[in-house]
């Protein structure tokens, strides 16, 4: 029987409705600023709502907005406003990094990826593979720090390309780029650096000139942006060949019509971020401790993955249950309000396990058993107090159906 | 994450994912059975009790880790089980455990097919030390092998990625 011919009604009135509803699926997108969101309802009904490469004053509007957000979004990572082009995804933005400059530079044959990376890093550079590239991945520890001496030995004449992005989207690792970029750099200058820094922007402050960094990515969903704007960071003098191609855009890498109100939601979610930095930072920073402490006093067997305190992503908890399945833990908590992801393999297209948290020497059964929680600036106390009442309970009755005990 | 598949359940498996019947470990079970492993995820047990003499399943129940799609399939499997004759039993397809759910995700086949591999173990297990009756095949079939896979799989998997860590 194919599902697909049915609607969710159904299931929807079977779900029911929950007293109160938490969503921390930030990392699958959905929360979004109330502010960006009356912004882009601007672009699209008042002005800018024109093609800004035409010559009228709605394109001009639409013009003046996209020029508006780079200046912004530059101030606030360092960079200048030129340096940065549009995309529609941070998946997209990945893959023009990685495929346009192996269009753009012949010759080096090598890219190394850490292996934790967002799929949307490694799926492409694998792609090359069919075309005489070689990738490697570069090992990482337990936490999800880069393995620096076996990094440093991975590096050679033939490398065009290394990708490690700035925080880690599953395990929240902060990883050291700036000191990465410098064993590049030392090693051989011609060697391009690119980093997906989608969940460090607006959670952490940064300067992309000071990192070193070559390309990094952006997206806007993930700061509580609209979905459908990406940014990709790429320093001047650096070549990148598209590997899109259409008619008319003021974007080389984006052919076809900007999505200037996507642009102006993305550029307002950053603005709010960065004018409120202290104050959300630290509130994150205290949902995120109150979850993971509340979890490990309340439940058993349980494993939090990624580093502790200022080396993780303040909004990040990654907690693996074991003796229960992730995708029966999000169903679960659906069930009570609470809506959360897993790294495990029911919950994957391919049934397999997280590859992050395989790489960072998770067994299977502590892979599918974890849940992905994000934090964000809209969530009160009470919210996570309402997660840390349901948790203990949905883990307490999975565990009381599986044949699997302690 | 990696590419999640939509999961519009239908409303069937939902309501056996909140009110499971027939859960639980079978203290007077008279056949038993595990199926499944941790490396995939999913792991199904079925305890049976049997009556000897007319070769009836008399009760049956599971236990379940895995999704939600899993637990539903080994619930309903029991439900379908119970008072049929052992050879009924055994021929109930993991076809019908799907349509008595009201359909699953094509990704979620393997939930029905690991119920009726358990199933048709827990049944094996039964006649180990009695005379195989006729319509019970020597050979394992397709539900069997696939359950027997996948424990395979677990093996090959810890071989190549033993890291020792949890």
């Amino acid at each position: 029987m194919d599902m697909l011919d049915k609607g969710t009604e159904d299931l929807l009135e079977e779900h029911g409705k929950p007293r109160r509803e938490v969503y921390l699926d930030s990392e699958n997108s959905g929360l979004i600023f109330p502010e960006a969101l009356d912004e882009m309802v601007k672009y699209y009904l008042e002005l800018g709502y024109g093609h800004p490469s035409i010559t009228h004053k709605v394109g001009w509007e639409a013009y003046e907005a996209l020029i508006k957000v780079s200046k912004l979004l530059s101030s606030f990572i360092g960079c200048k406003p030129d340096e940065i082009h549009y995309l529609h995804s941070g998946t997209e933005a990945n893959n023009v990094a990685i495929l346009g400059l192996a269009k753009a530079y012949k010759g080096r044959r090598k890219i190394l990826v850490s292996s934790i990376e967002h799929l949307s890093v490694i799926y492409p550079a694998e792609s090359l593979r069919n075309f005489g590239f070689k990738v490697v991945k570069i090992p990482v520890d337990g936490e999800g720090f880069l393995d620096l001496d076996a990094f440093s030995s991975l590096i050679d004449s033939d490398t065009l390309l290394v990708s490690v992005g700035l925080v880690n989207h599953e395990i929240g690792t902060i990883q050291d780029v700036k000191g990465i970029v410098e064993i590049v750099k030392d090693k051989d200058e011609q060697i391009l650096f690119h980093s997906d820094a989608s969940d460090a922007l607006g959670k952490l402050k940064f300067n992309l000139s000071d990192l070193g960094v070559d390309l990094a990515t952006f997206s806007s969903h993930k700061v509580y942006g609209p979905k459908g704007a990406a940014a990709l960071y790429i320093r001047e003098g650096v070549k990148v060949e598209p590997i899109l191609f259409g008619q008319l855009s003021t974007q080389r890498l984006w052919p076809g019509v900007e999505n200037i109100p996507a642009i102006a939601g993305f550029g307002k979610a950053v603005e709010i971020m960065y004018n409120n930095f202290d104050k959300f930072h630290s509130k994150l920073k205290t949902f995120r401790d109150r979850l993971i402490d509340g979890i490990f006093e309340n439940v058993d067997h349980v494993f939090l993955n990624g580093p502790k305190g200022e080396k993780r992503a303040p909004d990040n908890v990654n907690i693996s249950f074991l003796y229960c399945e992730g995708e029966a833990i999000t169903v679960e908590l659906s069930l009570r309000g609470i809506y959360v992801s897993s790294g495990s393999a029911c919950t994957s297209r391919i049934l397999q396990p997280s590859h992050v948290l395989i790489a960072i020497g998770r067994k299977y059964e502590a892979a599918h058993g974890s849940i992905l929680m994000k934090v964000a600036p809209m969530h009160s106390i009470e919210d996570v107090n309402y997660v840390l009442s349901q948790l203990p309970q949905a883990i307490n009755r999975l565990r009381s159906i599986s044949p699997l005990k302690p | 994450m990696s590419s999640r598949i939509p999961l519009p359940y239908p409303r069937k498996v939902l309501e056996l994912f909140k009110n499971p019947k027939n859960l639980g470990r079978m203290e007077d079970a008279n056949a038993s059975a595990v199926a499944g492993s941790l490396a995939c995820g999913d792991m199904i047990a079925i305890y049976l009790k049997i009556d000897e003499g007319k070769n009836i399943v008399e009760k049956a129940s599971f236990e379940s880790y895995g999704c939600a799609a899993n637990i539903a399939a080994a619930s309903i499997m029991t439900e379908m089980i119970k008072g049929k004759r052992l050879r009924d039993a055994w021929n109930i397809s993991w076809k019908e455990i799907t349509e008595a759910l009201g359909g699953l995700p094509s990704v979620k086949y393997h939930c029905g097919v690991l119920a009726v591999g358990a199933l048709r173990r827990a049944i094996r297990a039964y006649f180990k030390d009695k005379n195989l009756p006729k319509w019970l095949p020597e050979e394992l079939t397709h539900e069997e092998k696939h359950a027997l896979e996948e424990e395979k799989l677990m093996e090959l998997l810890y071989r190549k990625n033993d890291s020792g860590k949890v």
